[in-house]
This record gives structure tokens, sequence and C-alpha cells, in this order.
């Protein structure tokens, strides 16, 4: 075995000839000199062993991480358990399960167990939007609050929207038979087809009309989350994967599923764009652990990066998936929320024009972030794949959306001229704000990736981190949560391989509170000088 | 091409089961009281249309509610925009008020452990992954749901494990029978992680006692395992006895209240059945379980409700007096209509199980069926869709251990209707009797007129599977009214 020099230079510590001691020896035992039976058994039982002392190397690492972030912060209780989580994210994209079926007294699943113990509650997204939410910044009543930047909600076009109610909710309620039986009974799950045909016609819209989306290809669900679950139930077994650039928005889509997240990093070198190589890099190595990779998930534009992908890298990515036979899951939610100057490529223009497989293409979209109504809970699963859209659309049975919420759209999505100023302004207002809030940070000498949709900025804090890694990226992230008073969401919450980058959203600032922000992240940034 | 799933491919979704064939007929040629009265009547889909003018009128007098009127936009903003799983906290108030009420106000239920999911199927399912692995098994007692099959089984890998109730004791679940189920999981080295139920009963329409209720629970606890009650229906009860929730069980028994783990105990409900809001997909997981309630809560971003309509259900049902009016007359109405239905069928010669609540009557057709096997109770069922035109479900979809027995749904369609579909079934049952009289084929459903009739189609149905545009023929034509409001 090749990695036994390796093995023995950790368990011992002592010099040269001390591992020489036990490499002869053990070179023996391989050439066959202890017989088949040492050979065997004596390799497996030094591997036990190296397992079990990385095992309990790692779960030290975090008490000591304890100690000296503590020191820095102001009594954050979560900081410990934050370390350990998103310290075993960054080395492992798997979760230790811990077996805790059998002990204590709750007798949850095993799969319930691994979502409770995922330490959720203490990542530090939780953590900043707890606080946040509990001591929520207001400019007149609480203007030493939490500043929310953590949230990736569009507060900035809101109002178009309650406008477009006021002019038109008066004209139903003259409607005499707005009979509440056409609304309250069962209605087929996976959408009434005006609605389809609705948000077909608004992705269009949202993509400028490079693509016409076709409602028979649609299915309707409730929200994005469950759309990119049921496409997942679709095309993976429990135990495979999918490849995902890093960094990305944590995402639950394994919980149930049983699949696996594998991260293709992203580099700050190729303003954090998918490298081909990267993928099938990380496509090899998955077939080496065993693991079946049955697809690619890319959001575009890309959260929390806010970049695109350019025509040429979804060729590319479209020729690796042929290759390598397996699907193309474009989560385009944010498709309407681009405003940089290059234009939105959505993978639908891609697989219209060239002679790709259109089986293999899938895409998610929803309503939360282009129309800025999370709180209705709209998704949709476009597909050309027949097979795949007539098992989605059972699967809407478990996650359809509420019907009365169907008519409003079906209304709302149906005025094709509030659609098409609703899409222009609210991009108008982003591309302000985002242009606003980088060049604040510029100011403050903190540079952003070009971000060309989104609600948020892609930072890199790394030159003000205390040490270049994790420990010290969440360092800064308490920092600024506990003295700022800001809540950013760092990139090791995104699997982010390169430490010090933190997403920050800016939609839901009025332009005033910009400069509020930048005044608080500058007595920071101070602070941390006057103290190095 | 790139391959699906084992889930997309396996044929697990339960959806070929007859109970989903009858529908098929029915799409293919609904009843329509004007444009289409040879059609196939509804009567396989459980849904509460009784009592929508109450909700309606509710809805008129309360604008603010409705974040759709000029009254109720001001929380437009708010609404729209809220996106946290635990819900509003003032629908979830509603929701524990109201289920405290549909329980006679006999038990407290905490709103902290009101938890969402897509309709009480994500309900279902979410619970199930909460407890059971991928090859763990649930009892339920048979005959179920036919539901069940695809939502406590498809993307859980749970297993189902009847549990046989004869009709000679009026499909009473026994301890007995509770017992050799168990047992035989056992030696089959299957894994049991609990038994699942619904009070009151889907097909059967009948409440479990108090006795039962405390003698499942006591099994469940020796062994450990959990107790899921689905109470759908709990407010479709119109009879003595008194519905009593397992809430009540384990909360205001002093001696359960002792003994019983209350973290095996969790309850789905939904306002799908009691309201007759099927549309608003709201359904509900409560737990006495903190780390269920937990889990089950992260899992609610798969299925949350509308934030639209938790608002407007808030209102509704924060309504005391309506609630309590509401309640009442619904009760009323159903009662009227059992009975209107079950005196129609004793007329004709067929029982059905005594009942106090559901949508629904168990019918027992065992003396129309040729042989007693499964295949004549197909035959007979084949028979009454396609001649007698009625969409009813056989008992083999349910997993009925016995022959011969049909649900049958009332509460989805108007009073004249029923009165169709009666005379229908006398017509059938005459000439069945006939037939077995003079032992010929005598010319049968007279009714049917040889010049064909267009079949009403309205352009919305697919040749999808599960389209479910079920309206009843009074309702109003399925296009959206606000649609057409708007042209």
């Amino acid at each position: 075995m090749t990695n036994s020099p390796t093995k023995t230079t950790t368990i011992s510590s002592g010099g040269a000839t001390s591992a020489m001691r036990v490499i002869v020896p053990l070179q023996g035992v391989v050439q066959g000199r202890g017989g088949l039976f040492l050979g065997s058994v004596i390799p497996c039982a030094l591997f036990y062993f190296w397992q079990l002392y990385l095992k309990r190397n790692r779960n030290r690492r975090p008490s000591s991480n304890n100690n000296n972030a503590e020191s820095g912060s102001s009594g954050s209780t979560h900081l410990p358990d934050v370390s350990s989580g998103s310290g075993l994210q960054r080395v492992h994209s798997r979760i230790l399960l811990s077996p805790k079926g059998t002990s204590g007294q709750s007798q949850v699943s095993v799969r319930a167990n691994s979502v409770i113990s995922k330490q959720i509650d203490s990542s530090p997204c939780f953590v900043g939007l707890n606080k946040a939410s509990q001591d929520p910044y207001d400019e007149f009543s609480n203007p030493d609050g939490v500043i929310q930047l953590g949230l990736d909600e569009n507060k900035l076009s809101l109002d178009l929207v309650q406008e477009w109610l006021a002019e038109n909710v008066s004209r139903w309620m003259m409607a005499e038979d707005l009979s509440i039986s056409g609304i309250a009974t069962y209605q087929p799950f996976d959408g009434l087809l005006e609605l389809k045909v609705a948000v077909a016609g608004f992705m269009s819209q949202a993509v400028d009309n490079s693509v016409s989306f076709s409602p028979s290809q649609m299915v309707l669900t409730g929200g994005a989350t469950p759309a990119l679950e049921i496409l997942s139930f679709c095309l993976a077994d429990p135990g495979n994967a999918f490849l995902v650039p890093s960094p990305y928005y944590p995402e639950d889509v394994k919980w149930r599923t049983g699949v696996e997240i594998i991260p293709v990093p992203c580099r700050s070198a190729d303003n954090f764009s998918l490298s081909i190589d990267a993928l099938d890099r990380a496509f090899n190595q998955a077939k080496k652990r065993g693991l079946k990779v049955r697809g690619v998930i890319i959001s575009n534009p890309s959260n929390p990066v806010g970049n695109m992908f350019s025509r040429e890298t979804l060729y590319n990515l479209l020729d690796f998936a042929t290759e390598k036979n397996i699907h193309v899951i474009s989560n385009e939610i944010l498709a309407g929320s681009s405003y940089g100057g290059e234009e939105f490529v959505s993978i639908a223009e891609i697989i219209d024009s060239e002679d790709f497989d259109r089986n293999r293409v899938h895409i998610v979209y929803g309503l939360s972030k282009d129309l800025s109504l999370p709180g209705f809970r709209v998704g949709a699963i476009y597909t050309c794949n027949e097979n795949v859209l007539a098992v989605v659309k059972k699967l809407t049975r478990f996650s359809s959306i509420s019907v009365p919420t169907q008519h409003l759209l079906i209304q709302m999505l149906s005025d094709a001229k509030f659609v098409q100023q609703f899409i222009k302004r609210n991009r108008e207002r982003l591309r302000r704000m985002y242009s606003l809030f980088v060049s604040g940070l510029k100011q403050l000498g903190i540079e952003c990736t070009k971000s060309s949709g989104g609600f948020y900025c892609w930072a890199d804090m790394s030159r003000l981190i205390r040490s270049y890694n994790e420990k010290g990226e969440i360092e800064l992230w308490d920092n600024l949560l506990n003295v700022a008073k800001i809540n950013a969401t760092p990139g090791s919450s995104c699997h982010c391989v390169e430490p010090g980058w933190f997403r920050l959203c800016f939609t839901t600032l009025s332009e005033k509170d910009i400069s509020t922000v930048m005044r608080r992240i500058q007595k920071v940034l101070e602070t941390r000088k006057s103290l190095s | 091409m790139a391959l699906l799933s084992k889930l997309a491919t396996n044929e697990q979704h339960g959806e070929n089961s007859p109970y989903f064939d009858g529908w098929k007929a029915y799409d293919n040629d609904p009843f329509h009281l004007v444009n289409n009265p040879n059609g196939v009547i509804q009567m396989g889909l459980a849904e509460n249309q009784l009592s929508f003018d109450l909700i309606e009128e509710w809805i008129k007098r309360n604008p603010k509610a409705s974040i759709c009127t000029t009254e109720g936009m001001e929380s437009f903003r708010t609404i729209a925009n809220f996106q946290d799983y635990h819900g509003l906290p003032e629908f979830r108030s509603a929701i524990a008020k109201f289920m405290e009420k549909t329980r006679g106000s006999r038990v407290k239920f905490d709103p902290e452990r009101v938890v969402m999911a897509g309709g009480a199927t994500g309900a279902n399912e979410t619970l199930m992954f909460c407890l059971a692995d991928p090859g763990d098994a649930f009892l339920v007692p048979s005959p179920y749901y036919p539901g069940f099959n695809r939502d406590l089984r498809w993307r859980t890998g749970v297993q189902l494990l009847p549990i046989s109730c004869k009709s000679s004791n009026s499909f009473k679940i026994t301890i007995e029978a509770l017992k050799e189920a168990y047992e035989n999981a056992q030696q089959a080295n299957v894994k049991v992680k609990g038994l699942i139920l619904t009070n009151p009963s889907n097909p059967l329409g009948t409440t479990l006692d108090r006795d039962t209720l405390k003698n499942l629970l006591t099994f469940t606890n020796e062994h450990n395992i959990h107790l899921v009650c689905d109470e759908i229906y709990a407010t479709t009860v119109f009879d003595a006895p008194q519905f009593v929730s397992i809430a009540e069980i384990i909360t205001n028994d002093e001696v359960t209240n002792r003994c019983i783990n209350k973290d095996l105990v969790h309850i789905v409900y939904s306002l799908s059945k009691d309201m007759g809001f099927p549309g608003f997909r709201v359904g509900i997981v409560y737990s006495f379980n903190d780390d269920v309630v937990n889990c089950a809560r992260k899992m609610s971003s798969f299925g949350l409700v509308s934030t639209q309509t938790q608002h407007i259900i808030a209102a509704m049902l924060s309504d005391d007096e309506f609630v309590e009016e509401f309640l009442i007359e619904s009760a009323k109405r159903l009662r009227k209509r059992h009975e209107k239905f079950t005196g129609g069928l004793e007329e004709v010669g067929i029982k059905c199980l005594k009942s106090n609540a559901g949508l629904f009557c168990w019918m027992d057709l065992r003396p129309l069926l040729k042989e007693p096997t499964h295949d004549g109770e197909v035959t007979l069922w084949k028979l009454i869709i396609n001649d007698v035109k009625l969409n009813v479900s056989p008992g083999s979809s349910f997993n009925c251990p016995e022959t011969g027995w049909f649900r049958v749904c009332f509460a989805n369609i108007d009073d004249q209707t029923v009165d169709i579909a009666l005379v229908r079934i006398r017509m059938f049952v005459d000439g069945n009797n006939d037939v077995k009289e003079n032992g010929v084929a005598k010319e049968k459903q007279h009714w049917k007129r040889s010049n064909l009739r267009l079949s009403f189609s309205n352009g919305k149905y697919d040749e999808n599977v599960m389209s479910l545009n079920m309206m009843s023929p009074n309702s109003p034509i399925p296009h959206s009214p606000l649609v057409r409001a708007r042209n």
C-alpha cells in the first residue's frame, strides 16, 4: 500500500529512525513475509486507528476554535457550534450522521435526527437572521438595531405590486359571481392552466423574450424549494449525487431525498465562474468515492455571487452533461432580477437553438424573487422531458399552490403591461442600489465581484480577517453582527473555498440606509486596524 | 438519455388503482344537470360542498380578511413578503383555537406545536419522514384511504402493514387483530415504527370510542411505537357518539397522562374536509414530540401555506361567532344529506354501515355480487361505472379484507343530483332483481337515450390522470369568474 508511509508518520510523532522502525517491518508484511493474514489484518488495523485519530482530531479542532472565538465575541453562545458545523461542511460535504436513533427518548427516524442535529439552528445564517429579527433596525424607532443584510428578499419594488392591486382589486369585488366554490374546491395539483399560461408568459418576459416558454411543459409547485426537491426525487436515487458549483446558497434538498451534494469549487481568479475542468475533477472524484453523479445543479444568476453564466459556459456545461449522460437543473429564479450590462442567457435558449438533448435539461423557477412574493409560495418546474413531466405532475400532490393565490396571480400576470413595466423598473432600482452599495464598499477599500443579477454583492473582506481561514472569517462575521450590528452571510456558510468572502443583500434597504451601513462597517474596520 | 430515478419509474405512486380509474371515467364523461344529464356522477370524491354559502357570506362581510380588497390591501406588503416557516402567528393561534372548538373545547392545543404542510397529504408524508426510515413499517387498520399508499410510502420508502377489520363487528379495530399484525411483522423481521389511523375513519365514517382509543394507545405505548391520528374528518361528525380526539385522551385522563409517553403521539389535521377548503392546501402536523415539531417545521418549507391563505384563514377562524354557527349548521346539513342518501338506499334494500361522520357512506353491496370474490367486486364496480354511471369506489381499492363493500360520497353534489343518483341506483337494483327472478337479462337503463349527447367538455381537462376539476353542477363554470370579470 502506497499510503503506508503517511500513516506511519501520523502515528509516530518521532523522527526518521523511529519511522523506519515501523516502516521496514510493514514493508515486510506488505511483501508477504508476514503471511496473508498479517498482511491484511495489520494494515486494516492501522487504517482503522488512523481514521479514529482523524475523527478525534476533527472533534478537537472546534473546541480550540471555541476559545479563540469567544475571546473576541461578546457572549455569542452559538459560536462554538458554528465553527464545527461549518468546519465539517468545508472539509466534507457530508454531515456525519450520528446514530441517535437508538439513544434518547424521542425515537425519531435517522433522517429526522440528521435534520435536527445538523446544527442548522447554530449556523451563522440562522443565528444572524434570528438576531436581526429580534432587534431589527428602524431609522427612527430603533436606530441601533441590527441591519439585515442576510435575507435575500427584494423589497425595492413591492410598492409597484401593491399599486397594481389597488388599481385592480375594486374591479373584482364588483363581479357578482365571485363564488368561493371556484376557489376552494380541488383543482389540478400541478396548477390551473391559466396560471401556467401566465407564468410562462412572465418567464418569457423575464428573459426579454429570448425564449418562448410553453405552458404545457410546465408544472407549478408551492415554491421553488419544493420544485427543486421534487426534481431531485425524480432524477436521483438515495445515495446518488449532484454536482453544484460553489459557493452556493445552502439547499435543503438533501434532507429527504438522501441525495449528496458535491460542491465544485469556483475561484475568485475566475470571477467565481464555473470551470469545466473543476467540474470534471469533481465528477471523477465522486466516481472514485463510489458516488453516482446524476446531474449538475446550477443557479443562474447565481446565489450568492450574483454572476451569470456566459453562453459559452452553458454550451460547455451541456457538452459535459451529454458526455457523462447526466441531467442539468438550472435554477433561474433570479432571471428577472438581472440588471447587469450583459444579457441574461437562459439555458432554455441554448437548447432551443442547438442540437442538445432537451430531455436532460430542467429549469426551476418561482415568483419569490422576481415578483417579490415569497409568501405566496409559487414555484415552477419546466422540462421538455415527457417522462419527467409525468412524474413531477404526480409529485405536486405534496406541494400545490393555494387556489385563491393562483387566481390572484392569474389576474396580475395576465396584465402584460404591468409585467413589462414591473420588470423594467425593478431592474432599474436593482441596478441603482447595487452601484451605490458597491461604490460605498469600494470607498472603504472593500472590493466586490462583478455581479449582474440578484439582490446582493459578494464582497472580498479577506484582507480584514485575522487568520486566513474559516475561523478568521467567522470571527469577522461575529464582529460585524455584534459590533457593527450588521447581519452578513459568511462565505463558509455557502461552501466557499476561499475564506473572507461575504454576501451582503441590499434590497431590504433604502438609499439612506446605505450610508448608515457603510459607517458601521467603517467603525469595525477602524477598531480592527487599531487592535492589529 | 439520462436515466430517471427508481422512484420516478416504479409504479408506487398508487395511481393505477381502480380508485383513480373511476375518476378517469368521470373525467371523460362528467355529469352536468343541463348539459350532460347522462354523464357519470362523481361520487368518489370526498369533498364537502354543502356549506360554501356560509363561507361566501362571511367573506363578503369581512373584506379586510382578504388582501384582494380595498380594505384588506394595507396588509399586502407584510403578507406577500412573509416566508417564515413558522407561519403567521395569528394563523397558528387561529388553527389551534379551531381545533379546540371542533373537539368541543375539551382540550387545549398549543399554537407553538402547529406546523404547516402541503395539505393533509403533505402532513402525513412529513410525519413518515420524521418517524420512519426506508424499510420501516407502519400498521394501518384496513379498509383505509387509498391515498395512503402513495402519501405514506412513495417517497418515504416506508411500508404499510394492514390490520384486518371485519364486517362482523362493524369493522372495529380489535386489539387481537393489532397484536397479530404486529407479531407477523416481528416474525418477518420488519421494524414497525408505529400505527396510523384516521379518526373519524375513511372510508367507514365511524368514530373511535374512548375505550378503543385508550387500548390502542396502551398498546403503542407498551411497544414503544408511534401513534399517528389523522383527524381530518373531525368536524364532519353529525351524530352521536361524540368525537373523541386522541389529544383528549392523553391530556385529560389523569392515569393516561402519567403513564403515556407523549413523544409517541401525533395528530394530522387539515381544513380540506371540515371547512371544504381543499383548494387552499392547508395541512397541519400537530405533534407532542418536540423533535418532531422541530423537524417537521424545517421540512415544512416543502409545503408552506400561502400567506394570503394564512391571513384569510386566521381572520375567519378567529371569528368565534361565525365558527360556532358554521360548525352547527355544517353538521346539520351533513346529517340531513346522510339521512336522505342512506334512506334512499334502504328503500332499495341497500344497507350502509352505521356511521356518524364523514362525507360518505360505506355501502354493503354483497347481495349484488355475482360471486363473493375480488373479481366479482370488480365486475360489479365496472357495471356501476359504465351502466349506472356513478363513480363509486370499490372496497378493494381501500384494501378491504372483505369483498362487496363500496364507498360512496354524498357531500360534493347538490340535492337534485342526489335524487338522480338514487333513481339510477333503484333502477339498477330493480334490473338486477329482475334478472335474478326471471333469469333473463332485461332491457337495462331505459333512461339512457340512444342518441348521443355532446359530452360536457370545457377544454380544461387534459389527458392527465389526476385531473381533478370536480365541480358540482351548480358551481359556476370552471373558468375563474375573476378572469371573466376582467374581460
